[in-house]
């Protein structure tokens, strides 16, 4: 059964039309142990018929697990959004993207392949010259309006800069993560295991928090 | 898990950073659609820009009375007002915020993405904020437990016990809500319960739910967790401590209306004071909704001032 419907189907082909490169969706899943696998699986495999520019990869994280090691995926299910050279720009989503999160999913298709939107020559200036290595996690959950907006900034800036890379993380289907993070409210940003933002902030706060890390 | 799909893009056609817009909306809720609708129809170069597409009502389980709509899902309705708007090719963009509008004859738009967008007319539609309580623990605790958006953060509460705070139909329903997903719910309100009839009436027929009524929270206590919340029983003037893992504050709102403050006359309410034209104390910026100085705040009224708005828009545009 198709999870999106035709109406879906129909706008989500339009918004693709603005893509300008490739996009490889690299997905991780598993046999075992993964509620949401089968779903994203299917998910995914209609959004490949949505564009000619969007090609489906599926890998098993165990069976092709070098694969996995090159793109750091280390749980299922996993999307890496690759670029036209199949470079992989730390643009990442754990758990299934659908409900609001959709709106970040196809955010993240068109700026993997270039159509996204253009930041002021300043911003973009100190976001290109930071050197440090920068991890940022935004726990969602999929019935969050105003989560997406958060993992496009994070995806944004790791799009932008190598040593960034973005994360979406659905806060239910990894559970353990929470509460490890104690993950009671969302969207909330980690960055570097400590640094920690709650709610859709502007990419200036991402930047100061950024700059704290030594 | 919801495994619906809430398009915020739709097929609109691209925004346009470069142009000079007529009139740009601030605010996707009923008042920034309906002052899109009807400006575009005028033939108005009009584009919107949003938090997030359906403001409130997105966080509304179901909407029972605008007119000519019996009962549907705030997500639904959002859908139906969304379509309607997309239908005339509006520009919308999702997921920015404005951060600030310059006092201008071309109004200059800052995005807290970064960019800057220029229109002649603009219309505030930005609509309310949760109110706080305003006792210790509450900031401290933001995010580690004290929420305010139900939809967003009652999954994460599976199996917990949870309080919610107010009294009036968003406490009520949030507590319905929660009652499905939480071990427990505790309604805890100052005064009385001021909430629909019929809703008073559901809550009080669910098992996991029990309701405080003269209570005043007074301290949220924690770790590094929400671990409890402590209350005043204005009866027997007796404080008591409820363990929770969450306090969903309801109690009302408050305008969005900090990011114009300094151009625009609020009143003592931190509402934008408009006149019956929708016009702010700013020649060219029109403001609707929530985050006015009109009374009762209901979708409904959302919408027809944003009708009103958008009709005064257009006369000055075709003055200036
Ligand atoms: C839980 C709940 C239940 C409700 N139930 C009902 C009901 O049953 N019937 C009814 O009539 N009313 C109901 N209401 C009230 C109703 O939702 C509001 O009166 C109505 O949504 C107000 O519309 P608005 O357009 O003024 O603002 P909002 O709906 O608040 O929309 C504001 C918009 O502005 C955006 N925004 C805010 N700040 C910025 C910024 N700086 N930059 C860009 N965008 C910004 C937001 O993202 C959003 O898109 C309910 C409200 C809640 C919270």
């Amino acid at each position: 059964m198709s999870l999106l419907n035709e109406e879906v189907k129909g706008q989500l082909k339009e918004v693709f039309g603005n893509m300008k490169n490739e996009v490889t969706i690299a997905l991780f899943v598993s046999e075992n142990n993964c509620e949401t696998c089968e779903d994203t699986k299917s998910y995914m495999t209609d959004v490949e018929t949505l564009s000619e520019n969007i090609k489906l990869e599926v890998y098993d994280i165990n069976n092709d697990s070098e694969k996995a090691e090159e793109l750091n995926v280390d749980k299922v299910p996993a999307i890496v959004l690759l670029d036209s050279n199949k470079k992989d720009n730390g643009v990442k989503f754990y758990g299934i993207p659908a409900g609001h999160e959709i709106n970040s999913f196809v955010t993240g298709i068109l700026e993997v392949s270039d159509a996204g939107e253009e930041l002021p020559e300043a911003m973009v200036n100190e976001i290109k010259a930071i050197d440090k290595k920068v991890n940022i996690k935004v726990f969602v959950t999929l019935a969050c309006p105003h989560c997406a907006g958060a993992v496009s900034k994070a995806h944004k800036l790791a799009l932008m800069n190598e040593n960034i890379t973005g994360e979406m993380i659905e806060a239910q289907t990894f559970n353990d993560l929470s509460n490890k993070y104690n993950v009671s409210g969302v969207p909330k940003i980690v960055i570097n295991e400590k640094y920690e933002l709650v709610g859709n902030q502007p990419i200036e706060k991402f930047l100061e928090e950024i700059a704290k890390i030594g | 898990m919801g495994l619906n799909f809430d398009l915020g893009f739709g097929s609109s056609k691209k925004f346009d950073y470069e142009k000079i817009y007529d009139l740009i909306v601030i605010g996707g809720g009923p008042g920034g659609l309906s002052s899109a609708l009807y400006a575009k129809r005028k033939g108005i170069d009009v584009a919107i820009i949003s938090g997030s597409i359906g403001g409130q009502v997105s966080d509304t389980s179901s909407v029972e009375n605008y007119l000519g709509i019996e009962s549907l899902s705030g997500e639904g309705l959002v859908k139906q007002f969304k379509s309607h708007v997309e239908a005339y090719d509006v520009p919308m963009l999702d997921q920015k915020k404005v951060l600030e509008i310059s006092n201008d004859k071309v109004k200059e738009i800052k995005l807290d993405s970064g960019e800057i967008v220029k229109a002649k007319t603009v219309i505030v539609a930005t609509g309310s904020l949760n109110r706080k309580i305003g006792v210790p623990g509450e900031d401290e605790f933001y995010g580690k437990g004290v929420t305010y958006c139900a939809i967003c953060d009652g999954p994460l509460f599976e199996g917990l016990d949870v309080i919610v705070s107010g009294g009036g139909n968003s406490a009520v329903e949030a507590a319905i809500d929660l009652s499905k997903i939480a071990n427990s719910v505790k309604l805890v309100q100052r005064s009385v319960l001021r909430a629909d009839k019929v809703l008073i009436d559901k809550l009080e027929s669910i098992e996991n739910v029990e309701i405080f009524i003269g209570h005043q929270i007074k301290e949220v206590k924690g770790d590094k967790l929400v671990s409890s919340v402590i209350a005043l029983n204005k009866e027997t003037n007796e404080e008591v401590e409820f363990k929770t893992n969450a306090l969903f504050v309801e109690i009302g709102y408050v305008p969005n209306s900090k990011f114009v403050e300094n151009i625009l006359e609020l009143n003592n309410k931190k509402e934008i004071v408009i006149n019956e034209k929708n016009e702010t104390s700013v020649e060219g910026i029109y403001a609707v909704g929530d985050v006015t100085s009109v009374p009762y705040k209901q979708i409904i009224i959302a919408a027809s001032e944003g009708a009103k708005a958008a009709l005064s828009a257009v006369d000055y545009l075709n003055k200036n």
